[in-house]
């Protein structure tokens, strides 16, 4: 049973998606947990067969418990003790972001019977669930499907939860986190210069955005400065953490936010983190992230600078120490060397935990995310 | 292509982008951004689902000329045989 924050003692067992004999493949989903933050897609991080399951449906079991045995290609085996078990330090604040965590959670139902009711149209809200504490199965939603005919319209993601959510993880970010506010003006001439280059070469499809050149600029100036990419939970205080996950801020339309993870920002290439922004930021739209993506993140990076925002100071996301801002690319006059230029500049702002860092080291990262804007073909 | 085809065609792909929204009911002279409520990944992937339609890639410098529904058809029927 793997954790999804500190304070998570225990979760249900409500279904499993493989079954004895299946092959497994590293990020595959094998089961949906419930927990007090709702349903959550479980995970695997190793190639195997799904062998023995331990745990049957419908059991409640504490956190660590071995839920089936990972028979591997070798022949050894290893209990499937899914990754999130091991994995953040600890979020002593998990508890109210959790429901941004599980977009649609105001309807208690796994994710399994969410994507079947989404691809048929079907609305949740009335379905009688068997799950555990009323949760909609698949099996509901199935007999539901079966005995209905035609399809109800789309429900789409709870936003009234999602606000709830949000408003608790700020609220308590406002509270607990000192925050310390930076801004500093980049020249993006380069840039875009670099990318427009790129993209004229290339057919829509496998164009670029300016947001994948900023989203590498922070990972690459994270690696040097890594009191910005972490967590800090009491009473243990800050843990740096090793791998960049980037919190991409995504807007969903008619309301609601949630950020999920980048994983590994640093190591990824330009088009590799195109293809993982459009794929993440569809998922997100369609309420079909996974525990990783929303456990994992150790910044944030957000933008709307797309709805004409020239300065963005964010709030910071708990237990993480840092969020960073990018307003809207417009031209401005500005000094060059003995002259006066109009070049698009964009303004980048970094609100951090002042627990953690103070402003000296936020003005060195801020000036190492302008340096490495200036080498786009770096990055 | 006809007009009245491409207009179908735009609205049919602004509607796979933004499912959540009529586009066929907003102003044809509205910005799609705002009207839609659309960020430039969507606008990138309606481009690119376009190309995919179509057969037309828009360059980049063109963009602008795509940002209304009227504006989207007049562009690709100077592009379309």
């Amino acid at each position: 049973m793997p954790s999804l924050g500190a304070d998570m003692e225990a979760g249900t067992l409500v279904e499993w998606l493989k079954q004895p004999g299946d092959k497994l493949h590293h990020g595959d989903i094998i089961a949906v947990v419930e927990t007090e933050k709702g349903a959550i897609e479980v995970e695997i991080f190793m190639d195997g067969i799904m062998g023995r399951q331990l745990i049957a449906p419908h059991t409640k079991v504490p956190v660590g418990t071995p839920l089936a045995i990972i028979e591997g290609v070798a022949g050894e085996q290893a209990k499937a003790a899914p990754k999130a078990a091991e994995a953040p330090p600890a979020p002593a604040v998990s508890k109210p972001i959790a429901p941004t965590a599980a977009p649609g959670a105001a309807i208690r139902a796994t994710p399994a019977a969410r994507k079947a009711a989404a691809a048929r149209g079907l609305a949740l809200d009335g379905l009688a669930g068997t799950g555990p504490e009323g949760a909609i199965q698949l099996a509901d939603v199935e007999r539901e499907l079966s005995a209905a005919g035609a399809p109800a319209a789309r429900k789409g993601l709870d936003l009234d939860k999602m606000r709830h959510a949000i408003a608790a993880a700020m609220t308590r970010s406002k509270r607990d986190i000192p925050h310390y506010y930076l801004a500093t003006t980049i020249d993006m001439s380069r840039a875009l210069a670099w990318l427009a280059a790129t993209n004229a070469a290339r057919a829509p499809e496998a164009r670029l955005l300016p947001a994948v050149l900023t989203l590498k600029a922070v990972a690459a100036a994270l690696r040097r400065y890594p009191k910005f990419n972490g967590f800090y939970n009491d009473p243990g205080g800050f843990v740096a953490r090793e791998p960049i996950h980037i919190g991409t801020a995504i807007a969903i339309r008619g309301g609601g936010l949630v950020s999920p993870a980048i994983h590994d920002c640093d190591r990824l290439s330009l088009d590799e983190l195109m293809a993982k922004l459009r794929d993440l930021a569809a998922r997100a739209r369609d309420g079909r992230l996974r525990s990783s993506e929303l456990t994992d993140p150790t910044i944030t990076v957000s933008s709307l600078g797309e709805r004409g925002v020239e300065s963005l100071y964010g709030v910071i996301y708990p237990p993480q120490v840092a969020i960073v801002g990018l307003g809207k690319i417009v031209p401005r006059p500005i000094a060059v060397e003995d002259k006066i230029e109009v070049r698009p500049v964009m303004a980048a702002t970094l609100a951090a935990d002042h627990r953690v860092s103070d402003g000296h080291l936020g003005s060195l990262f801020l000036n190492a995310v302008d340096a490495r804007l200036q080498e786009p073909e770096k990055l | 292509m006809t007009d009245t085809e491409l207009r179908i065609s735009v609205i049919a792909e602004l509607g796979n982008i933004a499912p959540e929204t009529d586009a066929g009911s907003i102003d044809p002279d509205a910005d799609l951004r705002e009207a839609l409520d659309i960020d430039s990944l969507d606008f990138l992937n309606f481009i690119a689902a376009l190309h995919k339609r179509l057969g037309v890639e828009v360059p980049e410098s063109d963009y602008a000329k795509l940002l209304t529904l009227n504006g989207a058809v007049r562009y690709l029927a100077t592009k379309t045989p």
